[in-house]
């Protein structure tokens, strides 16, 4: 198992990961936080260390389009993008989905103008979160790492062939330096394996159309199969993970619990917040309050059942979000938390914060005062407010 | 011809038969229906000329039955009839009646 120890940009960490999966058609347009991204791997093509079809275009709109023809043809195929790059990309989003077209595409967190601002928070993402794509969230360089090369075989998996995102945070994950461990370019491309097509344009032997004119007679059929082909994204992820687990010694679920089990009040929360909340946790926990965390991975398709087990326990929840759902009451993540607990008679006190947002940082005396309100909570069985923003100006 | 399930399409909806086309019938569109009445017909082919859809069949120059499967129902053809003694030759008629 050679794993190198290197300090590097989850960007950076990323690139690597691209390059060691060495895909073979990429279509991408610059948007911070992600240029970095491909500005990295641009150079891996200009140097020869992938032997990656390299498509400039002139919009993200065109780079998921230019995505979606390599992938029909017959290609593997990734692309990265950020907030308002995502955005443009929408449309385009589902035709990749309901083409059961297998991209790889790394979506590094920002946030959505405007106003115009280029720093993390999660309102890209969850915009996109209902489109038929997988979505898989990280804390740090190593799981965006990590969770990159897993997309692969999720997302290129006979059972399931499609579309993938991986989720980072912008410039809090994506410029920031830290430890991580790379694997081996051979162990790398084993893990990936060789590219299976399905139906690719190219082979002109077995001429295809993709895109017809679906009616009412059968879109909603097709739409009931991509449900079904969504139900079954959750096994694929386990068993990736196990085999990852073989190469790598790092361990990936449907979501990541830190001091759960045994834990009377908790977080929910994504991405690198997570590790801020984790420390405070063990503070509180050596105070003697019984707190835990639950922390997201696989956040689309959602594992509303799983999650649901892992939280029913608890006396007082609050979900941590960073997007606001404007005019939907709670946040994105609150929501589904909420339907995956509202099965369960016996059920947590569920309370909603917006935290973070475009880059504003979140700091461990913000997860101190949520945390000292769940107590509270959990203790009288009173809430104070079920949603508010933290770590704002009145 | 009887429609498939949810369970036996093709993913993606991808055509993986060249020139299925011609096995996707239109005519479900239609919310009326044109009838032939053929004695008050002058074979003055109007209808066949007329028809945006190539729906109306000529049969050794004659005028044939519609054909149903691709006719929308727009009415062009009984709109442009001149019939006979004044009587239409094509009449429309709502579907499912």
């Amino acid at each position: 198992m050679g794993q190198e120890i290197v300090a590097v940009t989850g960007n950076e960490a990323v690139a690597n990961a691209l390059r060691q999966v060495n895909p073979d058609v990429s279509a991408a347009y610059p948007i911070t936080p992600a240029t970095d991204i491909m500005q990295r791997f641009t150079s891996f093509v200009s140097n020869g260390l992938v032997k990656t079809e390299m498509i400039l275009v002139e919009s993200e709109h065109s780079a998921m389009s230019a995505c979606i023809g390599a992938s029909a043809a017959g290609g593997r195929v990734m692309t990265a993008t950020s907030s308002q790059g995502l955005a443009l990309m929408w449309e385009i989003l589902f035709i990749a989905s309901g083409s059961r077209l297998p991209i790889v595409m790394a979506l590094v967190n920002r946030a959505l103008s405007a106003p115009l601002n280029i720093h993390g928070d999660h309102s890209d993402g969850m915009g996109a979160r209902d489109c038929g794509w997988i979505q898989l969230w990280s804390e740090n360089a190593q799981e965006a790492y990590d969770n990159t090369i897993q997309a692969f075989r999720i997302a290129e998996h006979l059972d399931i062939r499609l579309p993938a995102m991986t989720c980072m945070d912008g410039f809090i994950i994506s410029h920031s330096i830290e430890r991580m461990e790379y694997l081996d370019d051979e162990a790398v491309k084993n893990f990936a394996g060789e590219f299976k097509t399905t139906n690719p344009l190219l082979d002109i032997e077995h001429p295809v159309s993709y895109g017809p004119l679906i009616l009412p007679d059968y879109y909603m059929e097709f739409r009931r199969a991509h449900a079904d082909v969504m139900s079954k994204v959750t096994k694929v992820v386990l068993d990736t993970a196990k085999d990852f687990e073989k190469i790598s010694g790092r361990k990936y679920g449907l979501f990541e619990t830190y001091r759960l089990e045994d834990a009377e009040i908790a977080f929910v929360i994504l991405n690198s917040a997570a590790g801020t909340s984790k420390d405070v946790i063990d503070e509180f926990r050596n105070k003697g309050i019984k707190a835990g965390l639950l922390k997201p991975r696989l956040y689309r398709p959602f594992p509303y059942e799983e999650v649901g087990e892992a939280l029913k326990h608890l006396k007082a929840v609050c979900v941590l979000d960073r997007a606001d759902a404007f005019g939907a009451s709670y946040g994105p993540l609150f929501t589904d938390i909420a339907a995956s607990l509202y099965p369960y008679k016996e059920r947590p006190i569920l309370i909603n914060k917006i935290y973070g947002l475009g880059g504003r940082d979140y700091l461990p005396e913000h997860a101190e005062l949520v945390l000292n309100e769940l107590a509270e909570t959990a203790k009288t069985g009173k809430v104070k407010t079920f949603k508010e923003y933290i770590g704002v100006r009145e | 011809m009887k429609l498939k399930g949810w369970k036996d399409l093709k993913p993606g909806a991808v055509v993986t038969e060249a020139g299925s086309a011609l096995k996707f019938k239109t005519g479900s569109w239609r919310a009326f229906k044109p009838r032939w009445i053929e004695e008050n017909c002058i074979q003055c082919m109007f209808c066949w000329i007329y028809c945006p859809d190539m729906a109306i069949k000529a049969k050794d120059g004659k005028r044939a039955e519609f054909d149903y499967d691709y006719c929308k129902g727009c009415g062009i053809c009984a709109l442009e009839c001149p019939g006979k003694k004044g009587n239409k030759a094509i009449v429309m008629e709502e579907e499912g009646k």
